[in-house]
């Protein structure tokens, strides 16, 4: 699963992607943020703020129950503040 | 249509080709948005501007489709930049245009309020006391939110 980060929770987690291989367990965005933020401190202050935190599977904005698939791209971003 | 990229845009030339050999539309809308020198009463030397690429793309033709879909307009045009800008730079171009003006105001104003909020952009500021992530903002959200439920 490849896992990319933007804006502020990149520079926070301290990279910009990353492939990894989550536990069986992991089968819902939830459950991935969840896992994430055992992976380090840098984690678990970057996704600390749930409302905060803004995720897209395949470029396409899902909810928090959305179900993953292991090739899936995962983006984990804030807030947009374009235009 | 759509475009993002690092360049600057035209706005007299955009226009131009978006309506060369048109006859159908009488009235065009344009929204530019620009780099400010001044942001939460701090001075701004200039904002680099993240997008997500290939989700960027998506994500602004959705939302042209959706204009398209709400209003009976006859040309679209979207162009958002990335990377480095100064104070005074272009940042995006929204164009609309449509036989009679009113869809065409309307419409223009609904996608720049929805790509604020659903378009992956992200500012970072560069100010006198280092740099800042600009933080979304309620009234953003607030604007987006008239167009809901249509």
């Amino acid at each position: 699963m490849r896992l990319l980060y933007f804006a502020w929770l990149r520079t926070r987690i301290g990279t910009a992607e990353e492939t990894v291989d989550p536990p069986a367990s992991v089968r819902t965005v939830a459950a991935l943020v969840e896992w994430l933020k055992t992976r380090g401190p840098n984690f678990a202050e970057a996704l600390k703020n749930q409302k905060l935190v803004r995720i897209a599977v395949n470029k396409e904005y899902v909810g928090l129950d959305h179900a993953l698939a292991p090739g899936d791209e995962v983006a984990l971003f804030p807030p947009v503040t374009g235009g | 249509m759509i475009r993002v990229q690092r360049e600057d845009f035209d706005v007299g030339s955009e226009i131009d080709a978006l309506t060369r050999g048109r006859t159908d539309i009488g009235g065009l809308v344009t929204f530019v948005g620009l780099v400010r020198d001044i942001a939460g009463g701090e001075r701004v030397d200039a904002m680099t501007l993240e997008h997500y690429p290939g989700m960027t793309e998506r994500a602004l033709e959705a939302i042209e489709q959706e204009a398209l879909r709400r209003w009976p307009l006859e040309a679209t045009l979207i162009v958002h930049r990335y990377g480095k800008l100064m104070p005074g730079a272009r940042i995006v171009l929204v164009v609309t245009g449509s036989a009679h003006r009113m869809a065409a105001f309307e419409a223009c104003e609904f996608l720049v309020d929805w790509l604020k909020t659903k378009a992956p952009f992200w500012k970072l500021e560069e100010t006198p006391r280092g740099e800042r992530w600009v933080e979304a903002h309620a009234s953003d959200d607030e604007a987006a939110k008239r167009w809901e439920g249509e």
